[in-house]
């Protein structure tokens, strides 16, 4: 760039407003927690070539890059290097907008109303404490032209779900609520111009007020748990390969297509392969730990994994045909049962909004008739319509939801479902998948150092010629050995990788290619010359898996391992997690029916599973967790993600389920308590504006302190 | 009695502009991140992009 010219110094500029929202790169960082984790990833981050800008949202724990020209993998890659877990985000599965809007609309109602509410306090302050006649008056009118306008935008929510409800011939929540804000308002304004003593224009807003504050929790304990699951749902990213090197959309594929797949990718739809040589890792869908050999004319399925050489397959089957659409029908017809359970909120509104209609019909017509005074007896019905207006009740759930949640995701565990918490509470037999699940999905080499050295010196050196997750595995677990030096060496797709050692033919592989016997577990062979040896691999425990199962054991949940893999690689890890009920060799439709049959005995089951063979148990169970690294189809059906590693936090997760549904009881209690004394007052015509108030803002503050209790669980 | 007539309307405009400056700050994106703000006034780098 030449420096005098204007037009040059100009163009940088222009640059950088045209690629504005253009070059977003979006980061997934679960594991940042504190200000020095912001400091050192925006560090990082800046300190790469090609980046403009790095911001960290701690709250929803990524960060969003501006860099035109970045490459979204070599970021996350540094970031890794300086010990942070970062995954990429595609930002086109991002909705979260969409709910960051109605959060936003109700933040902003929920802050007109407080402003109204504090303002028209103030002059109500003025009333109680015996302001007569034109003074009173006049304030009535101020609080009138404050509070009308405030009423028609902030309770809008309320008064369009009322609608929506009566239109339908239900009734919610919000009838009542809606019904006492519009009479509360209209009684107020008529008594105003009847110059008369009350007005319950501070009750009509501090029910908005309060209401709304509830309304604004449960949404964001939602989008929060929704965005999280959006952007586990962004991290895979479906694209297929055509063999001219074209990436097509996943959904574009018809059956009869031609398509690649590349060794360490996973295979996007069903198809019958028609050139190339490999094994593919089938542990996601049916939980089998060891790789299966692929060659012409094998059958793959859509999710499983390629190894080791690359595959051209015929697509038989794509997107909703695939055989995840079969696994998909068993999965609906599990979830529905679970869609049939209500929530305590539910359950408390179905009993709850009649009685309020019923008994503020039932004040107007006995003081009616006592009186025959129509403005008397509309007055106390107006009463006790607000008085028994379930603000608490309101704000009972979202407020120990919130909470609970909060403590949940400093945990690592992210809810996803509105009941989720309730029905893990009720929870009393855990069943686990085993690969992926209770272990890593990884194999670990068992006897390897063991054996003479020239062997694990001809085991590394051919071994590190190999992308095999076996041989990977050997080399991590050698890497101190010293490499013999080989000729010849050459990968055979799908077998192993040979080469010539001091003159002999050498082979690390299948046992079959090595002529070996095999044996059962999880191994690999090794030929040098005539002699074989054997390497026994075995799949190592996720971190907390055996410190979890104990826990809840100890607090006395029943513990069942169901498996696809094995009978002996179930019973191993059985043994080391100390699980005593196991089942091996299972298909998805034999963990449902498991699952099931565990419910008929009266069992509530949460089931912790990661792939798709669990994904249908997984709809099945009363309540499901599954971790961040399951498949995609799992963690979608799945009420609580985890986020981290370790399977630790499970019981804890348990535990503060449990404590958050007695929060939410504790808090109907008090509501209830409160209406006990509340009702009768306003019955009696007692009720003025002032004890109303007081008496509401009590009850909502007594209920919000009780939620807050959750923070110090576990 | 005659100085409400200057203290009601000056209490609302008061209220008022601490409502508008709760407009303003939800406007401008100050909420998104609230748990990451409190941290960071704890970063001693000096902070070259604060929020847009």
């Amino acid at each position: 760039m030449s420096g005098g010219c204007p037009g040059c110094v100009a163009a940088p500029l222009a640059q950088e407003v045209a690629a504005e929202g253009a070059g977003q790169i979006l980061l997934s960082l679960p594991g940042i927690h504190c200000a020095g984790c912001i400091a050192d990833v925006e560090r990082v981050l800046r300190a790469q070539p090609g980046v403009r800008s790095a911001r960290v949202n701690l709250t929803l724990k990524r960060a969003r890059i501006d860099a035109p020209e970045g490459d979204a993998t070599a970021l996350s890659e540094a970031l890794q290097r300086a010990g942070f877990e970062a995954r990429e985000l595609d930002e086109g599965m991002l909705t979260a907008s969409e709910s960051d809007r109605r959060a936003r609309a109700l933040l902003l109602r929920l802050g007109v109303a407080g402003f109204s509410m504090m303002n028209v306090m103030l002059l109500s302050v003025a009333v109680w404490s015996g302001a007569t006649e034109a003074t009173r008056d006049l304030f009535h009118w101020i609080s009138a032209a404050i509070a009308l306008p405030t009423i028609a935008f902030s309770a809008q929510p309320f008064f369009a779900s009322a609608w929506s409800a009566l239109k339908g011939w239900r009734l919610n929540m919000d009838v009542p609520i809606s019904l006492a804000i519009v009479l509360a308002a209209a009684m107020s304004i008529y008594e105003t111009a009847e110059s008369g003593r009350h007005a319950y224009f501070d009750a009509a807003l501090s029910l908005t007020f309060f209401l709304l504050a509830g309304r604004y929790l449960d949404q964001r304990t939602r989008s929060v748990a929704r965005s999280a699951a959006e952007e586990l749902a962004a991290l895979e990213v479906p694209r297929a390969l055509r063999p001219d090197g074209d990436l097509v959309a996943v959904a574009d594929l018809r059956p009869g297509d031609l398509i690649r797949v590349l060794p360490g990718a996973r295979v996007p739809a069903d198809g019958v392969v028609t050139e190339g040589a490999s094994e593919v890792d089938r542990s996601h869908l049916t939980g089998e730990s060891l790789p299966v050999p692929a060659g012409p004319d094998s059958a793959l399925a859509a999710g499983e994994v390629n190894l080791t050489g690359p595959l051209t397959l015929r697509v038989t089957a794509a997107g909703q045909d695939s055989s995840l659409h079969r696994m998909a029908d068993l999965v609906s017809i599990a979830e529905a049962s679970r869609n049939r359970y209500t929530s305590l909120a539910d359950r408390a509104a179905q009993i709850y909004a009649p009685v309020v209609h019923l008994l503020s019909l039932a004040a107007f017509a006995a003081w009616m008739a006592a009186t025959g005074d129509a403005r008397l007896a509309m007055n106390i019905a107006v009463a006790t319509l607000i008085i028994t207006c379930p603000c608490a009740l309101g704000l009972a759930v979202p407020a120990v939801t919130t909470a609970a949640s909060g403590a949940l995701f400093r945990q690592g565990l992210l809810i996803k479902s509105a009941t989720a918490l309730e029905r893990l509470a009720e929870v009393d037999t855990v069943v686990f998948d085993k690969t992926g699940t209770l272990t890593e999905g990884e194999p670990l080499p068992l006897d390897a150092r063991e054996k003479p050295a020239e062997v694990r010196a001809v085991a590394v050196a051919l071994a590190a010629g190999s992308a095999h997750p076996l041989a990977r595995a050997l080399n991590t677990d050698l890497r101190e050995t010293a490499a013999a030096r080989l000729a010849d060496l050459k990968e055979v797709p799908g077998c192993g990788i040979e080469g010539t050692w001091r003159g002999n033919p050498v082979r690390l592989g299948r046992a079959a290619w090595v002529g070996a016997e095999p044996v059962e577990e999880t191994a690999t062979y090794l030929a040098i010359g005539d002699a074989v040896h054997v390497f026994r691999f075995e799949d190592r425990l996720r971190p907390g898996a055996a410190e979890a199962v104990a826990a809840l054991q100890a607090k006395g949940f029943r513990t069942v391992l169901l498996s696809g893999d094995t009978a002996p690689a179930v019973a191993r890890v059985a043994a080391r997690t100390g699980i005593e009920t196991w089942q091996a060799g299972l298909l998805p439709d034999d963990k449902v029916r498991a699952v099931e049959a565990l419910a008929e005995e009266g069992a509530r089951v949460l089931m912790v599973g990661d792939g798709l063979n669990d994904t249908a148990a997984l709809a099945a169970a009363h309540a499901s967790i599954s971790p961040a690294s399951a498949l995609e189809a799992a963690r979608a059906v799945s009420d609580i993600v985890l986020l981290g590693r370790s399977l630790e936090p499970l019981p804890v997760a348990v535990a503060t389920a449990r404590s958050a549904t007695r929060r939410i009881k504790e808090n109907f209690n008090i509501a209830t308590l409160y209406n006990l004394v509340a009702i009768p007052i306003a019955l009696a015509g007692f009720a003025t504006p002032l004890a109303a108030a007081l008496a509401m803002s009590a009850s909502s503050v007594t209920v919000s302190l009780n939620a807050l209790r959750l923070r110090r669980v576990s | 009695m005659t100085v409400l007539v200057y203290l009601i309307p000056a209490s609302l405009l008061l209220g008022g502009l601490g409502l508008a400056a709760f407009f303003w700050a939800l406007r401008s994106r100050q909420f998104e991140d609230p748990e990451g703000d409190s941290r960071r006034i704890l970063i001693t780098d000096y902070d070259e992009t604060p929020k847009r």
